[in-house]
């Protein structure tokens, strides 16, 4: 099993290939089952990859060219967790496009395997230019489903999101280069190790290098000033696109989170945590604009988009407390904001569809043809992602309230989260309010949810529940990857010392 | 040499950096393909540059490979995306009737027309 790490890669690349070819390219249903069997056999495979990460981290030679030269993929705890979830979370929102998303447009099939290897790849990586290829490769697919289905809307956003992330792209290369020419390496491992060494002259370089990825990074995250994209890109894609870009965020916060606090952390001597000044502001503006947003977006879908940019803004913050405890919350929260944040998109489409003309518009419309079992998804999503108790918000929160020790922290990370769960709440019973009792006339639509659209939402929601009973396993889960991340470079080292004799 | 090539990176930056803040894709879509040119001279610099010496490890006298392959990939790629903002910005001129970044014409435009 020692191929096991490239397997998150490799299926979803061969899968999306032969689906553009003849036997399976000409039918949609037969697209459709195979790209079940494919998450099936993906998620199998991530679920295989953690268990063997637990004991120990995987680390892949590609074509055993030894590093630093050649490219390795580093599986451990916290990227085989977040592969898992990706799988899961792709899961349900392939379910969901089942329905009938998948055929308002050629090759949905095909990019959406292609956006999961391009995920995949972002968090396994272990080298630095190779995540910028799999960033371009999510990118990529990610405009052709942000437009699948077409329409005016679409076009309009997806000019913004493709112009800025070309943009980000290429201030991405040109952050690598200058670590490049500073620190004559790219593999994540060894950077780490030679960032201590640097000379003082390349060490400003160095810096200004470092803080040109956080700018990159903070653009996929939707940090602070470069957040505007993110609410009208979700907004306007179809169902299980924005359900799954809500992973996306988080592939900016995995990276910023490798890069700016364990490449260049504890061991990077002056430039050791270099960024975090820079984030604590940012993270907690991101959470005071988002939660504006939220209280001022006039629908569903922009609402929960909102919702995504909070969420992005508290792992933020998990990220910069620094101390084992916050990044266990950081990681609870994760698993449980990219699941619940996924079914609310989907169920966003679901009320929209139902009501009719007036769509997911907080205004008065007909009534639902199925309002008591929607309502009651809607309830249980807003009560976890507001945080209230005994759903898995209120646990990630928690945690990470607990996590804050200096008075310093406590002082702006409690303010922060308990007022915006507080305004969030206010926004998501108005936004209840409004669609299911805000009601004219008593004859309902005939549209009806499809079995399939209903079983993805349940079974996106079901994480929440699953998160509170196993809430035990998965704290202890999470305390293990943040020993392995102390130990993942010493992991790499034989290979490295190999490469230096 | 070094002066030469870091003003070209920076003026063919700076433009870039000018044509992606104008408010029609066309010059947009050039702004970011100057961007894409001025990122690969840099990213090839970032191994220093050496003259008349092969990227192969040699009798001593040898330019670093590494950035050579990185910039290969990075025009690849490069190629790829300016590809599709292009066909992008064709579709947004047919989906939403003006070439405007925004979808609109700004008002004083408007205003011209009547």
């Amino acid at each position: 099993m020692q191929h096991l790490p490239i397997l998150p890669i490799l299926i979803p690349l061969l899968t999306g290939t032969l689906m553009l070819l003849p036997p399976l390219g000409g039918g949609i249903r037969r697209q459709r089952i195979t790209n079940v069997i494919a998450m099936v056999v993906l998620m199998i495979v991530a679920f295989a990859l953690l268990q063997q990460s637990l004991s120990q981290s995987q680390i892949y030679v590609l074509g055993d060219w030894q590093p630093p030269f050649g490219i390795i993929l580093v599986a451990d705890r916290l990227s085989a967790l977040l592969v898992l979830l990706t799988s899961v979370l792709a899961f349900g929102a392939l379910l969901y496009s089942l329905a009938g998303d998948d055929n308002k447009g050629k090759y949905f099939h095909t990019l959406f395997m292609y956006q999961l290897m391009g995920i995949n790849g972002a968090f396994l990586t272990g080298d630095i230019f190779n995540l910028f290829v799999f960033f371009e490769v999510l990118l990529i697919a990610s405009y052709a489903l942000l437009i699948h289905g077409g329409g005016k809307q679409k076009t309009q956003a997806s000019v913004h999101y493709v112009s800025l992330n070309l943009i980000g792209s290429a201030f991405f290369l040109f952050a690598l280069a200058i670590l490049y020419g500073t620190l004559g390496s790219l593999n994540m491992a060894d950077m780490a190790l030679r960032v201590a060494n640097l000379t003082p002259s390349a060490r400003i370089l160095a810096h200004a290098g470092v803080l040109l990825l956080l700018l990159v990074f903070g653009l996929k995250t939707a940090m602070l000033p470069l957040q505007f994209w993110l609410p009208r890109t979700y907004s306007v894609a179809s169902a299980p696109v924005a359900a799954l870009f809500a992973i996306m965020t988080k592939v900016g916060i995995y990276a910023i989170f490798r890069v700016h606090t364990v490449v260049f952390g504890a061991g990077a001597g002056e430039l050791a945590f270099v960024a975090v000044p820079w984030i604590w502001p940012l993270a907690i503006g991101t959470i005071v604009v988002a939660t504006v947003g939220v209280l001022a977006a006039p629908t569903l879908r922009l609402l929960i988009a909102n919702l995504v940019l909070i969420s992005a803004g508290t792992l933020l913050l998990a990220i910069v407390l620094l101390n084992p405890q916050a990044f266990i919350a950081g990681l609870y929260y994760l698993v449980h904001t990219t699941l619940v944040t996924g079914a609310l998109f989907l169920l966003a489409d679901l009320i929209g569809t139902q009501r009719g003309q007036a769509s997911d518009r907080f205004v008065v419309s007909r009534p639902m043809a199925q309002a008591p079992l929607l309502g009651a998804l809607f309830m249980v999503a807003a009560v976890t992602v507001v945080g209230l108790p005994p759903l898995s918000g209120f646990i990630g929160k928690a945690l990470l309230l607990e996590a804050a020790e200096t008075p310093a922290q406590m002082a702006w990370v409690w303010p922060t989260i308990l007022i915006s769960s507080l305004l969030v709440l206010v926004a998501l019973s108005r936004a209840g309010t409004n669609l299911f009792w805000h009601l004219s006339g008593s004859k309902p639509g005939t549209e009806k949810a499809a079995p399939v659209q209903l079983a993805a939402v349940i079974f996106l929601l079901a994480a929440s529940p699953l998160l509170v009973i196993f809430g035990g396993p998965a704290t202890d889960f999470a305390a293990g990857a943040v020993s392995q991340m102390e130990a993942i470079y010493p992991d790499v080292l034989p290979l490295l010392e190999g490469a230096h004799r | 040499m070094e002066a030469v090539f870091a003003f070209c990176v920076g003026l063919l930056t700076a433009c870039g950096v000018f044509l992606t803040l104008r408010g029609r894709t066309f010059p947009v879509v050039v702004g970011i393909t100057l961007l894409s040119y001025a990122v690969n001279l840099f990213l090839f610099s970032s191994g220093r540059l050496v003259i008349n010496a092969a990227p192969i490890l040699g009798n001593g006298h040898y330019t670093d490979p590494l950035p050579q392959a990185l910039v290969l990939t990075a025009i690849v790629i490069g190629f790829a995306m300016t590809a599709f903002v292009v066909i992008l910005a064709i579709r947004a001129r047919a989906d939403l009737g003006n070439d405007h970044v925004d979808g609109t014409n700004p008002p004083h435009e408007e205003e011209d027309k009547r």
